[in-house]
């Protein structure tokens, strides 16, 4: 099991690219130890803005910056980020068409024990409704590594939500093709598609697995990048697996399943299944847990995904 | 590079720019007449004499950075910009016309404007990054940040307060257009204000206190600017909502209202009257 968390990932890529590129900068609000930043701010002070427990502030300063010719990454806990500082995202970065890069640390339901104040299971809601937000999570340590190197290149403001704890690797390295907005086919099939982003790409993996063992063939689509949607991936897979299950660590509401769903509807309607976190305030509890009550898990995906298929052959 | 012009001279482009704003208000029927007349002088000091501008070169990266936190107020800013030929004059006829880029904000889509603007509390945060990214590049440039009183209640603007001091961003300027009313009447009546310097004080800023619409004063606070090394600036603007036009002084309903045909007939003739007597003061 892979004992390195996705947001020391980020920390080491920013310091290899710093190096040489000192308009890499990064912002903490007085969460430098939770974003695994302080070997940044260690290294390169000159490069580390620290602005106290003031998440609109970090937002608005890294517009300000960015503006000004830096590439900030402001690593901030998602929960605050996505929600107390959303008109900064919405105005300073996305209006003003900032080169600021949003990292979202802690999210999902990382502070599962913390309750609703700390859980962001409406970001990708919010975020993927304001234009010219890119908006994306990795899956694990070396799609984030890919994503961050992605993000010092891009230009323009994007949003990147990480949870907190070390996730098991889905890929075996970081040798793949990453492009922002491209998903990546983690299995192919013909039955059935399970489309999952961040870490439950990792669920959809272990689902996919058991249904093998069912003779049923799923196909596993990474959505890792939410916005701009890869709409072609999604038709595809309509089209070629008739059934679609779609699983995330957010809101079954506004996030994959309804970026996945909008697709659907409109150019190749086919059952799907959407399945995340309730409408309510999330029960507490660790990250596997909380998944477990809400059926992110493969014996739940393997469960919904028999009963799509037993209705579609019964039609 | 900018006008350099003379403080006389700074008079009577101020009333132009009045004149400019309310036919412009009057033609478009709609904007915010009040907070556009009581910024005018603070925006002509700096466009016409205080600000490392280029207007040839909007980009120009030694320039010094003007931000609209109260972006309400752009119809003064319009017509400056236009004025000064960052866009063409004949564009203000499309002034919150359907599709036009001249809202009734700022908006980076026009050469001039560095961000857009229009939700308040925002505009101080955005100077503070950019100070830092200029103190931080050696740069000697300056960045000048114009809040309203009324914005004042926003949160936001003292995390950005106490940011600015803390970094000691010395090249950073923040103008306060203390003109009193908001939309729903006194600033002191909405939520108490006062004692507005000793909170910027208490922030860490260092406060000048002029009144806003006197040139001489505006010009000479500007000039003095920094007044402390390794202290941002705060210039309370003491300013007259709606100032320069008579019956508009003063009074709350004129945030945002439209002048009729008579109220913009005697406008004219105020502002007409008071360029020829600058003007004729100028030659003695």
């Amino acid at each position: 099991m892979n004992k390195i968390p996705n947001r020391q990932v980020i920390c080491e890529t920013l310091l290899e690219l710093a190096r040489d590129d000192r308009d890499i900068m990064v912002l903490a609000s007085d969460s430098r130890g939770s974003a695994a930043m302080a070997p940044f701010a260690n290294a390169f002070p000159e490069q580390f803005v620290e602005v106290g427990i003031a998440e609109q502030n970090i937002v608005g300063i890294s517009a300000g910056l960015a503006h000004s010719g830096k590439k900030p990454f402001v690593t901030s806990p998602a929960c605050f980020l996505s929600m107390r500082s959303i008109e900064q995202i919405k105005v300073d970065v996305a209006y003003s068409a900032t080169n600021v890069k949003l990292i979202g640390i802690s999210g999902g339901v990382s502070y599962g024990a913390l309750g609703m104040s700390h859980h962001s299971v409406q970001d990708l809601a919010v975020t993927r409704a304001i234009p010219g937000l890119v908006v994306m999570l990795p899956a694990d340590r070396h799609e984030t590594k890919r994503m961050t190197e992605a993000l010092v290149s891009y230009e323009g403001g994007a949003y990147v939500r990480i949870g907190r704890n070390p996730v098991e690797d889905v890929y075996e390295s970081d040798n793949y093709e990453f492009t922002i907005g491209k998903a990546v086919t983690m299995r192919e099939g013909t039955d059935i598609t399970i489309i999952a982003t961040g870490e439950t790409v990792r669920v959809a993996l272990d689902a996919e697995q058991t249904l093998k063992e069912e003779g049923i063939s799923c196909r596993v689509i990474n959505m890792h990048t939410i916005k701009p949607l890869d709409e072609e991936a999604i038709i595809k897979a309509a089209q070629e697996t008739g059934s679609i299950i779609t699983v995330e660590e957010h809101s079954i509401h506004g996030g994959l399943g309804a970026a996945v769903a909008e697709v659907v509807v409109q150019h190749c309607p086919v059952p799907m299944r959407i399945i995340g976190i309730a409408d309510e305030p999330a029960i507490a509890g660790k990250t596997a847990e909380v998944f477990n009550h809400y059926g992110i898990s493969a014996t739940n995906i393997n469960r919904v995904a028999l009963e799509m298929l037993k209705k579609h052959s019964s039609v | 590079m900018n006008a350099r012009m003379s403080n006389t001279e700074l008079k009577i482009k101020a009333a132009q720019i009045r004149m400019d704003l309310f036919k412009l208000i009057y033609t478009a029927k709609t904007g915010h007449t009040g907070g556009s007349l009581s910024n005018t002088d603070i925006l002509t000091a700096l466009y016409y004499r205080i600000m490392r501008i280029d207007p040839a070169n909007p980009k120009w990266e030694e320039r010094d950075r003007f931000i609209a936190s109260k972006g309400h107020s752009v119809e003064s800013l319009w017509c400056i910009l236009a004025d000064l030929g960052f866009f063409p004059k004949e564009e203000l006829d499309t002034y919150s016309q359907f599709g036009t880029r001249l809202i009734g904000h700022p908006n980076n889509k026009v050469a001039g404007i560095e961000m857009n603007t229009g939700a308040l509390g925002h505009g101080m945060a955005i100077s503070v990054g950019m100070a830092l990214a200029l103190k931080k590049d050696g740069k000697g440039c300056r960045v000048y940040c114009l809040m309203g009183d009324g914005e004042q209640a926003e949160g936001s603007v003292w995390e950005a307060a106490m940011a600015g001091a803390h970094y000691k961003l010395d090249n950073l300027i923040g103008i306060v257009d203390r003109n009193r009313l908001q939309i729903s009447g006194s600033t002191e009546d909405v939520m108490s204000l006062e004692p507005l310097e000793d909170k910027w004080t208490a922030f860490g800023w260092n406060v000048v206190s002029i009144n806003g619409n006197d040139m001489d004063d505006l010009v000479r606070a500007f000039e003095a600017v920094p007044t402390v090394v390794g202290k941002p600036t705060l210039i309370m603007a003491n300013t007259i909502k709606g100032k320069g036009i008579s019956f508009a002084e003063n009074v709350a309903h004129w945030h945002h209202h439209v002048p009729n045909d008579s109220e913009l007939e005697q406008a004219m003739h105020e502002l007409t009257a008071l360029i020829e007597q600058l003007k004729h003061e100028g030659q003695v």
